[in-house]
C-alpha cells in the first residue's frame, strides 16, 4: 500500500466524514426542536412564578424567539468554527462541559471495550476448542446469562459482592473524594473505582464477542486452508494461532468497529449507577432539563466518534485482510 | 519392498449411515518414482483413503483394522506427534481446490517457508523458497515471495500448493484431485508439472481422481474404487483397454467418446445473435471510477430449429455470460438478439415475458440452482403458474414432466435436498421444460456430475431434444461433452468467438490457434475409451 495511496484515501474519507457529520448535526438540530418543552419552558417551570413575559424574555436571552432556519444556520456556523454553543443552564460554554466529562467516559468505556474484546475472544476461542465437551456448554451459558441479564441488574450486584459484602473495591465515584491524590496514588486510586464500572458494562459485550469468536473459530477451522496446514506438518498450536485466529478475527473487528462507536454513548446507565461523572450523564441531565445545546454538543461529539471509529476499522481491516484495499 | 503399502485398510462410519464402511478392506502398494491413480466417483472412498495415509481421517470415524506401511514403519502406530512431523517432511499433499487451500491472511512465502520452519529447518528458508517457486515454474520468484493468494490464479496457487507440499522433498506426494477446479489447459500445464517432477526427485505419487482422460494421461498404474472398495487394480494400459469389473468397464463407458455426431440438415432459423457486447463495470464510487471488463465482445451466431449449437470456452471466457444475455437475465450493451426474427433487446418487460417461456435455461450447479425451501411440485409448477396456467392443471404437467426426465411421480412432494446431484439436474430439466419452451440453453448442464450420472443426463437431454425438437444451446468447458452433444460449435476465448464451425471440423482440422491449444489440453487424448465389445 503505497503511503500516498493511503493519504489519498484518508483525505476522501475525511471529506465524505464531514459532510455526514454535519448532516446528523442538521437533522439532529431539526428532531429535538420536534420535542414538546424548551428550555424556557422548563427553567420558567422550575422557578414557579413564571408569566409568560418572563417567559418571552427567556427564550429572547436564549434566541429561542428567532426562525428555525436562523437559528440552524447560526448554530451550523458555530460548528464549523468549533463553537458547540453555550449551556445558559449552567452557564458555561458547552465545550468546556463535554471536554470536562469526555476523559472519564472515555477512560471508562475504553477499559470495558478492551476488557469484552479480550476476554470476550479468549473465551470464544478456549470454547471453540472444547467444541460440544463441558466446558464449551459452561462458557455458552456464563456468555448468555450476561448477555440476557440487564446491565444495571449486574452492575447493583456487583456493588453488593465486592464493594458491600468484600469491601474490596470502592463503589461509585471516580476517585476517593478528599484524598487529594496525586500521581501514582491518584492513577491507582482511579484504577480501583474503574474496576467494578468497566467490568458491569463489559460483561454485555464480551458475551456477543465470545459467541462470535466461537462460531467464526469453528467456521475458519472447517475450511481448506487449515487441512493443508495439518496435511504441511504445522503444530496444533500454531495452526490455531497462526491459520484459525487470524481469520476468525474478521467478523470480530467488525462488531469492535460498530461497539467502538458507541463509547461516548452508550454507558448511561453505568455512570448512573456508578455515579461516574461521564458524559452520559452529563446528556441525561440535559435531556430532562432541556438544555438543547449541551444535548446536541453530546451529539455532536457521538457523530464524531463514530464516524471516525468507521474510518479506523476500514484501515485496520486493510491492514489485517490484504484482500481488502485502501481506495 | 514398496515404498508405501496399504494393507487390508478398513475404516467404520458412524452408525447409521448409508454403509458401515468409509472404506473397507483397501489394499494397494506405490513405488517410488511410480503415480498410481485412484479412480472412482464422489462418495466412493478414494479421498478417505489419501486422508488415512496422510493421518488426517477426521476423529469419529475409526480405523478398525489393517496397516499403512511407508518405509518399513506402521503409520497407524505412530504418535500424533510423530505422525505430524512425517507430514510435510516425508508425505506431501495437493488438494482439489486451489482457491481456498491456502490462507488467504498470508503471503506466498509465508506459508511455503512455515513447512522449512514447522520442522526445524531454518536455514537460508528464503533462499530455498526461491528456488522451489521455480522448480515449479512461476514467474518473478523474488515478487512473489511478499504476495498474497488472492493475486494469483487457479493454476498458479496450485504450483504454489506444489511447492509446498515438495518443499521437504518427500517420498510420497499424494495428490487429490488437483486439477479438478482447473481449466483445461491450466489443468494440462499442472498434470505435466507432476509428471516432471516426479520424475526428477523419483517421488511416488497417489493421484486421486474421477477423471478417466486424467488416469489416460499421466497414471503408471490404477486402481479404480466403488463403494469403499478396490473393485480394479492394475497397469494403467491394461484396465484403460481392457477392463475386467463390470463397473469399471460401465465407468469408461460413460467417458463422453468425443466423436462428432452426424448433423442435422439446417432449417429454419430461430436465433441470430448480432455483434452483441457486454461489459461489466466494477468497484467506482463518488471520487472515483471502476474499472471495465469486456464479458462479450461483437458475438455473432444463429441457431437453426432442432441444432444444438456449443460454446466452449475456458473460464472468463464469456460463454455464461453470453447465454445470460440471451435470457436477457443481463443486459447487453448493444447488438440484436433476434429469436425469429424479433429483437428481443427493444422489447420491454412486459413485450418480453412471452417469450421468456420460450426461451429456457439449466443451469450449472444442481445444489444451488433450487429452493431448498420449496417443494420440488412447486418449483416445476411455478414458471406456468406465473404465465397463466391454473395450480392443478401446472401440477399435473410437472407431474408428466417428472416421468419423461424419469424420476417418481412421488417427487413432487419432496424437497430437493432429498434428491442426488444428478436427480436435482433432471428436476432442472423439467423445470425449463414446463413451459414447453423452442430453445434450451443449457449452462454447464452436467460439469458438476459424476462420469457414470453425466452419461445418463446427457442421454436423456439428447432423448428429449428429439422427441420434442428442442434447439439448443450448450455451454461446457468439457470438449468431450461438447463434441458428443453438439452439431456445431463455438470457441469463445476472452469473450470473443474464435471460431465457429461444425463439430467434425473444429475437432478435426481446427483454423484457430486457440482452438489447437484447448484440443491439446484434452487430457488423454490419445486414449479413446474402447467401445462396448459385447
Amino acid at each position: 500500500m503505497g503511503a500516498e495511496r493511503l493519504l489519498r484515501f484518508l483525505a476522501q474519507r475525511l471529506v465524505k466524514a464531514a459532510i455526514v457529520v454535519l448532516a446528523i448535526v442538521v437533522f439532529q438540530f431539526v428532531l429535538i426542536r420536534l420535542a414538546p418543552g424548551d428550555p424556557a419552558s422548563v427553567i420558567a417551570g422550575q422557578s414557579g412564578a413564571a408569566d409568560a413575559e418572563f417567559m418571552a424574555q427567556l427564550r429572547a436571552q436564549f434566541g429561542l424567539d428567532r426562525p428555525m432556519h436562523e437559528q440552524l444556520w447560526i448554530y451550523v456556523k458555530g460548528i464549523l468554527t468549533l463553537d458547540l454553543g453555550f449551556s445558559h443552564r449552567q452557564q458555561l460554554p458547552v465545550a468546556t462541559l463535554i471536554w470536562d466529562r469526555l476523559p472519564a467516559t472515555l477512560l471508562l468505556t475504553g477499559a470495558a471495550f478492551l476488557f469484552a474484546i479480550s476476554a470476550g475472544v479468549a473465551l470464544g476461542v478456549a470454547a471453540a476448542r472444547r467444541v460440544g465437551r463441558p466446558a464449551d456448554s459452561v462458557i455458552t451459558v456464563i456468555a448468555l446469562t450476561f448477555y440476557a441479564t440487564p446491565i444495571f441488574w449486574v452492575g447493583l450486584l456487583l456493588v453488593l459482592i465486592f464493594s458491600v459484602w468484600l469491601e474490596w473495591l470502592p463503589s461509585f465515584g471516580m476517585y476517593t473524594v478528599g484524598a487529594d491524590l496525586t500521581g501514582l496514588a491518584y492513577a491507582l486510586d482511579v484504577g480501583r473505582h474503574l474496576i467494578l464500572p468497566a467490568i458491569t458494562l463489559g460483561l454485555f459485550f464480551l458475551a456477543i464477542y465470545a459467541r462470535l469468536a466461537r462460531a467464526s473459530m469453528l467456521e475458519v477451522a472447517d475450511q481448506d486452508f487449515v487441512r493443508t496446514a495439518h496435511a504441511k506438518g504445522v503444530p496444533e498450536g500454531r495452526i490455531i494461532r497462526a491459520h484459525v485466529l487470524r481469520n476468525a478475527l474478521l467478523p470480530v473487528i467488525t462488531f469492535a468497529g460498530i461497539q467502538a462507536g458507541q463509547l461516548v454513548g452508550g454507558s448511561i446507565l453505568v455512570e448512573t449507577v456508578f455515579a461516574w461523572p461521564g458524559i452520559g450523564r452529563l446528556a441525561f441531565d440535559a435531556l430532562l432539563q432541556r438544555d438543547y445545546a449541551v444535548l446536541l454538543g453530546v451529539f455532536f461529539c457521538t457523530a464524531v466518534m463514530v464516524v471516525l471509529f468507521n474510518l479506523i476499522t476500514d484501515l485496520l481491516y486493510a491492514v489485517i485482510d490484504p484482500r481488502v484495499e485502501v481506495a | 519392498m514398496s515404498l508405501l503399502s496399504v494393507e487390508g485398510l478398513t475404516i467404520a462410519l458412524p452408525p447409521g449411515g448409508e454403509r458401515a464402511h468409509a472404506i473397507e478392506d483397501i489394499s494397494l502398494h506405490l513405488d517410488a518414482g511410480e503415480i498410481l491413480c485412484v479412480v472412482g466417483e464422489s462418495g466412493s472412498g478414494k479421498s478417505m483413503t489419501a486422508s488415512a495415509v496422510m493421518g488426517l481421517v477426521p476423529p469419529g470415524l475409526p480405523i478398525v483394522s489393517g496397516r499403512i506401511v511407508f518405509e518399513g514403519t506402521d503409520l497407524l502406530r505412530l504418535s500424533a506427534e510423530q505422525m505430524r512431523e512425517l507430514r510435510g517432511r516425508r508425505l506431501g499433499m495437493v488438494f482439489q481446490e486451489p482457491m481456498t487451500a491456502l490462507n488467504p491472511l498470508m503471503t506466498v512465502g509465508d506459508q511455503i517457508g512455515e513447512v522449512f520452519r514447522v520442522h526445524g529447518e531454518t536455514g537460508d528458508v528464503r533462499g530455498r523458497v526461491l528456488r522451489l517457486l521455480e522448480d515449479v515454474r512461476l514467474p518473478d520468484p523474488p515478487s512473489l515471495l511478499g504476495t498474497y493468494p488472492f493475486r494469483l490464479s487457479g493454476g498458479q496457487r496450485q504450483r504454489v500448493m506444489i511447492a509446498m507440499a515438495l518443499a521437504l522433498g518427500p517420498s510420497v506426494l499424494i495428490a487429490d484431485e488437483p486439477t479438478t477446479a482447473l481449466d483445461v489447459t491450466t489443468q494440462m500445464q499442472i498434470l505435466r508439472l507432476i509428471r516432471q517432477l516426479q520424475q526428477e526427485k523419483g517421488t511416488g505419487v497417489l493421484f486421486i481422481t474421477h477423471d478417466f482422460g486424467v488416469v489416460a494421461e499421466i497414471a503408471d498404474r490404477v486402481a479404480v474404487m466403488q463403494h469403499g472398495r478396490i473393485v480394479e487394480q492394475g497397469p494403467a494400459r491394461a484396465v484403460l483397454n481392457a477392463p475386467q469389473h463390470p463397473y469399471t468397464r460401465a465407468l469408461i463407458d460413460a467417458v463422453p467418446h468425443g466423436t462428432a455426431r452426424a448433423t442435422t440438415s439446417a432449417s429454419e432459423e430461430v436465433l441470430r445473435l448480432d455483434g452483441v457486447r457486454k461489459t461489466f463495470r466494477r468497484g467506482g464510487g463518488l471520487f472515483k471510477r471502476g474499472s471495465a471488463v469486456v464479458a462479450v465482445k461483437d458475438a455473432r451466431f444463429s441457431l437453426a430449429k432442432g441444432e444444438t449449437l456449443g460454446l466452449v470456452g475456458e473460464s472468463g471466457s464469456g460463454k455464461s455470460t453470453l447465454a445470460r444475455c440471451v435470457v436477457r437475465l443481463f443486459e447487453p450493451d448493444g447488438g440484436s438478439i433476434a429469436f425469429h426474427g424479433t429483437d428481443l433487446l427493444r422489447l420491454s418487460r412486459a413485450a418480453m415475458k412471452p417469450y421468456r417461456q420460450r426461451i429456457q435455461m439449466v443451469f450449472q450447479d444442481p445444489y444451488a440452482s433450487l429452493n431448498p425451501r420449496r417443494k420440488v411440485g412447486d418449483i416445476i409448477a411455478e414458471g406456468p403458474v406465473t404465465h397463466g396456467v391454473p395450480r392443478a392443471q401446472a401440477i399435473a404437467k410437472a407431474k408428466d414432466l417428472l416421468r419423461l426426465v424419469q424420476l417418481d411421480a412421488g417427487a413432487l412432494d419432496r424437497y430437493p435436498h432429498e434428491f442426488s446431484g444428478g436427480q436435482r439436474q433432471r428436476i432442472g430439466l423439467a423445470r425449463a421444460l414446463a413451459l414447453d419452451p423452442e430453445l434450451l440453453i443449457a449452462d454447464e448442464p452436467v460439469s458438476a456430475l459424476d462420469v457414470s450420472v453425466q452419461a445418463q443426463v446427457l442421454a436423456l437431454l439428447d432423448d428429449i431434444r428429439h422427441r420434442l425438437g428442442l434447439t439448443m444451446l450448450f455451454i461446457t468447458h468439457d470438449l468431450r461433452v461438447a463434441a458428443q452433444v453438439c452439431d456445431r460449435i463455438a470457441v469463445m476465448q476472452q469473450g470473443e468467438i474464435v471460431e465457429l464451425g461444425d463439430t467434425a471440423q473444429v475437432f478435426g482440422s481446427p483454423r484457430h490457434a486457440y482452438t489447437r491449444e484447448l484440443l491439446d489440453a484434452i487430457p488423454g487424448k490419445h486414449w479413446m475409451p474402447p467401445r462396448q465389445a459385447a
